[in-house]
């Protein structure tokens, strides 16, 4: 190939094969296609930049940052519920003793009330049979020492009259207190 | 048949409506474009109208919209650190934009934008751009520390910086050429071994051993799904290191 002949072949690529059944050089070489390339990319990624920025990110980033929050809140609400749960247990446990207590202590105060009832029933009814038994008692003793003083004057009595009708007089009152007297029953 | 075989012709750009020429330079809608604006409309396909419903719990385009948006996320959080959701648009559309053309070059008789290394090279001049002119934004002068790491002996450090601006100039070429060589190595391969089953068919008995291209092609096939997605991360994850350095310089 001369030399001068290069030149005229104006599309020609740096790289240009001879080889090449085509005609031309080694396509991604070839310098007059580049503007043209350029270009077509400038606008295909510019075109594609903008969506991304403006439409295509924002709105996968929402979609995430949304699911994210609604999982968080879901599990906080989740938590929340759970210790509610918890605290009604707890209360439930709570109010359970302490009826169970408040029942104890009715229980126990009814019983001290009752017994401390009856105990004072029983004192009054003892000390009332007690003073019933004391006057009795001195009744029974007054009766006797009246007794005891009756039967002193009717053995005087039967004594004068006994003695009258043996002796045919009537014994002398001091005689018959010094009779009486010697065979007195000691009280 | 023969224009067929030729390895590099899937890579020829094909106008579809021609707007003339600004000088040697011909402005056309091609198939490319075509592609381009294709992986737009899938990408808001799945981003966009597959997220409409909003909902709490995803369908599966939903969901798929999701797994992409948490795995850059956190990629680019791992990557870039703190204050790296500014840049997750970018990195998002440059993941999904890479990831999307690749996928539609495995197609048969598909066009592989990201094959032209024009394409590669405009993505990652856009990376180095941004780091450039945030990082200046963001913290002026001190943005330079950059290139001077802490913690070098001061007789070490104009090797350092030499070094450092290298790999800083180094990391967009690095970047298109690793997307663009894979992508163009991979299609190159594809292409031979899948054009020796019907060659090796041709030649009489040598028809016999045409399983072997055949097996090859499969396994490069799946191979080239492999790289397809890697190398869409591989562009994703290096953008967001990059990144970094923009928003944490000189550590």
């Amino acid at each position: 190939m001369a030399q001068p002949a290069h030149p005229t072949a104006t599309h020609e690529g740096i790289m240009a094969s001879p080889a090449s059944e085509h005609g031309g050089g080694f396509p991604p070489f070839e310098s007059h296609t580049f503007l043209s390339q350029l270009i077509w990319l400038a606008l295909a990624f510019g075109l594609l930049y903008y969506l991304m920025d403006k439409v295509a990110l924002p709105r996968i980033q929402a979609i995430l940052h949304d699911r994210a929050t609604r999982l968080s809140s879901d599990l906080d609400e989740a938590q929340r519920m759970k210790s509610e749960a918890e605290a009604a247990g707890a209360a439930y446990e709570k109010s359970l003793a302490d009826a169970q207590a408040k029942a104890r202590t009715i229980a126990a105060e009814t019983r001290a009330a009752l017994s401390s009832e009856a105990e004072i029933r029983r004192k009054t009814l003892e000390a009332e049979l007690n003073d019933r038994i004391a006057a009795s008692e001195a009744t029974i003793r007054t009766r006797t020492a009246e007794a005891m003083g009756s039967v002193r004057s009717i053995a005087g009595e039967t004594a004068s009259a006994i003695v009258e009708r043996l002796t045919g007089t009537a014994p002398d009152q001091a005689s018959l207190d010094t009779a009486l007297n010697r065979v007195a029953i000691p009280h | 048949m023969a224009v067929k075989m030729d390895p590099i012709h899937q890579f020829e750009l094909k106008p579809l409506v021609s707007f003339g020429h600004i000088g040697n330079q011909e402005i056309a809608f091609t198939q490319s474009a075509l592609y381009m604006f294709a992986a737009v409309g899938i990408i808001a396909l799945i981003t966009i109208v597959a997220t409409a419903q909003r909902s709490v719990v995803p369908g599966r385009m939903q969901s798929v919209a999701e797994v992409f948006y948490e795995f850059i996320g956190s990629t680019l959080r791992q990557s870039a650190g703190h204050g790296s959701e500014r840049f997750m648009p970018l990195i998002f559309s440059l993941f999904m934009f890479v990831l999307v053309l690749n996928m539609f070059g495995m197609i048969p008789y598909a066009f592989a934008v990201t094959s032209h290394i024009i394409v590669t090279f405009a993505l990652a001049l856009l990376v180095i751009t941004t780091v450039i002119v945030y990082g200046f934004m963001a913290h002026g002068t001190k943005f330079l520390k950059v290139f001077v790491p802490s913690g070098v002996p001061g007789w070490l450090m104009p090797m350092i910086v030499a070094i450092e601006i290298v790999s800083f100039v180094s990391r967009p070429i690095s970047l298109a050429v690793r997307l663009f060589a894979n992508v163009l190595a991979g299609h190159i391969a594809l292409k031979i071994f899948a054009g020796f089953v019907p060659a090796l068919l041709a030649a009489g008995a040598w028809g016999a051993i045409s399983p072997l291209p055949l097996a090859l092609s499969v396994a490069v096939t799946a191979l080239e799904f492999l790289v397809a997605g890697l190398q869409a991360y591989v562009f994703a994850t290096l953008a967001s290191i990059y990144l970094s350095d923009a928003l944490h310089p000189g550590h």
